[in-house]
């Protein structure tokens, strides 16, 4: 570096200031050098192909031969395409019924647990198990829990003297078996809801107890508000996740019976590895991307009008 | 007298408010630990069920009223069902990529979260947001362009499209470790840089050694993801013989499609090792969790 600056050697006052800004460049080569690697992976992995689907939802394309371009065609075919309305209706279902439930359930036994529980890290494992295990494994173990003759929770029905449905194998079932499968997925919402249970102050609370609040009025009027900053971070991350559905639909189901669990993204993967449709399969991943970022727009949005952050943000 | 007398009344009228508030509290708790427990059984039944499936034999598990203790317990269910497809292979696949990307995602994503917690310049601000916002883009979008330039790179049917983007970090993971390495004291690194230590020293030895508990969280998370991940196996490996556990099993469940008892047994023994990493690292697993919940 000295050698390409000779005149720096000229006035000696110069040389401090200089050695300061090699310093701070030589800190900012450090430092692109440090981040390099997340550069090039977005770059190769996320911003290449991105730009690379919006191009490839205008078009044709099966892999073997050039993709031919056919402009708005894909997003046209999917309003007429009844299969795709089809996948966007079991899928807004499904999140419509198990973001809300996954929730209030999470947000239910985080309570319980905050009421100063003996064995309380038993009750937290327990909960929490099932997110641990998620994969084709839980899928399987579910399909025989709700097998229509000999799995358990028909069996327990039948205790209670109810004949179960078919769950699973019937097309009115299918669906909310699925959504019934996705309470056990409550672990990350519950730990979460715990530790914002956790820092409602006791002050606030003994304040309200001592101005005669009873505890469901406390619940209402001092814990949950304290809690909706938690409450809008598990609400877009749960809209996030269950409008990515897989698993379940391919493992347990294909879709059916019926299509009656034919989710967006099982429906996208056919068309794309099944039919080799890739210009449309690109195109539904675009329209699945709108969808979840004007839900999480929207929420966040609304979000000024009832969520109250403690610092006075 | 009187005055005397009336105290001792208010006394005892307290004293019974405090009893019917002490029976209150008690039922109160009585309640609360009945959910907890009534909720605990509906979350174990499952794995109840799955344990005694895998072990009964073939002949109890179609009969009805239903066998809850398998008599006798089929230990050969496990063995059957792990020696029908090379399991044993599997598991080793699963092993090197889960170990693969672990590895990737731990050393790159704390690198470069040490850039961005280290170093102020004009553009890292926006650089830091890009980060971000990339969290908000869904896989879906990925899944097609990526398939094709893994497929024109030839890297089809080989571990590396599982693999080697991990080894440019995730943004996720990177966000969880910065925000760990913001909460360093400064003096500590001050007292290092002043004794002569540079940049790579002091990542090396004071920044990876003091964040032990949030690298640990993304090596527990980024391996649980990996053994767990069903889709981009099913995409990106076509032969047998480089399947892992979630697709051996699918494929297990397609040739096996009523025999619960070895379905269920093939099942457990893929789930163990989780529950494993999870007994061992609950700690962790919650720190992590909770680590992206506060930023919410």
């Amino acid at each position: 570096m000295a050698s390409l600056h000779p005149a720096g050697r000229t006035t000696p006052t110069a040389r401090p200031r200089r050695k300061r800004a090699s310093l701070a460049a030589q800190r900012q080569r450090l430092f692109y050098w440090l981040i390099s690697p997340w550069i090039f992976g977005f770059l190769a992995f996320v911003l290449g192909p991105m730009v690379f689907s919006a191009y490839l939802s205008l078009t044709r394309w099966n892999l073997l031969n050039r993709p031919a371009f056919i402009g708005l065609g894909n997003y046209q075919a999917m309003l007429r395409d009844p299969l795709f309305w089809q996948s966007l209706k079991v899928t807004t279902v499904y999140a419509l019924i198990s973001v809300p439930l996954t929730m209030a359930f999470g947000l239910f036994l985080a309570v319980l647990l905050n009421q100063k529980v003996r064995g309380l890290s038993l009750f937290r494992t327990i909960f929490y198990l099932p997110s641990v295990i998620s994969g084709v494994a839980v899928a399987e173990v579910f399909m025989w829990v709700f097998n229509p003759q000999f799995g358990v929770l028909n069996v327990f029905l039948s205790y209670l003297g109810l004949h179960g449905p078919g769950w699973i194998a019937s097309p009115n079932w299918a669906l909310p078996a699925l959504i019934l499968m996705s309470l056990f997925g409550v672990g990350a919402p519950m730990i979460i809801f715990l530790a914002g249970l956790q820092n409602v102050p006791p002050a606030l609370m003994e304040a309200a107890s001592l101005d005669g609040a009873s505890n469901w009025r406390r619940f209402w009027t001092v814990v949950i508000p304290l809690l909706t900053p938690t409450i809008l971070f598990n609400l877009v991350l749960s809209i996030i996740n269950q409008f990515q559905v897989f698993t379940q639909a391919y493992v347990m189901t294909q879709g059916g019976p019926l299509n009656s669990t034919l989710f967006y993204v099982y429906y996208l993967f056919d068309n794309a590895f099944q039919y080799l449709n890739f210009g449309y399969a690109a195109a539904m991943a675009w329209v699945l991307f709108f969808i979840v970022l004007s839900l999480t727009v929207i929420v966040l949005a609304s979000s000024g009008r009832w969520v109250f952050y403690q610092g006075g943000e | 007298m009187m005055a005397l007398a009336s105290r001792a009344r208010r006394k005892s009228s307290s004293r019974q408010a405090r009893l019917s508030r002490q029976a209150a509290d008690r039922l109160g708790r009585a309640v609360v630990y009945l959910l907890l427990v009534g909720t605990s059984v509906c979350f174990l039944i499952p794995l109840f069920w799955l344990v005694t499936s895998a072990l009964k034999p073939t002949d109890e598990i179609f009969v009805f009223p239903q066998v809850w203790i398998p008599h006798p317990a089929e230990w050969g269910n496990f063995a059957r069902a792990l020696t029908t497809l090379p399991f044993g292979r599997f598991a080793f696949n699963t092993l090197v990529i889960a170990g693969l990307t672990t590895l990737g995602n731990v050393f790159a994503s704390a690198m470069v979260a040490y850039g961005f917690a280290r170093f102020r310049f004009p553009g890292r601000r926006v650089l830091f947001l890009v980060m971000l916002a990339t969290l908000m883009v869904p896989g879906q979008i990925l899944l097609v362009p990526q398939f094709i330039l893994f497929y024109k790179l030839g890297w089809i049917n080989s571990f590396a499209p599982l693999t080697v983007p991990a080894f440019f970090g995730s943004a996720f993971y990177i966000f969880l470790i910065r925000q760990f390495f913001m909460g360093i004291p400064s003096e500590l690194t001050d007292a290092a840089y002043i004794d002569g230590a540079n940049e790579w020293a002091i990542f090396v030895r004071i920044y990876l050694p003091l964040s032990k508990p949030a690298l640990t969280a993304v090596a527990v998370f980024s391996f649980q993801g990996a053994w767990n991940d069903f889709l981009a196996p099913l995409i990106y490996l076509n032969s047998q013989k480089l399947y892992t556990l979630q697709l051996g099993l699918s494929e297990f469940q397609g040739i096996f499609h009523t025999q619960w008892n070895l379905i269920m047994a093939a099942s457990t023994v893929i789930m163990l090792p989780m529950v494993v990493i999870f007994f061992l690292a609950q700690r962790y697993f919650i720190q992590g969790i909770l680590m992206t919940g506060v930023q919410g």
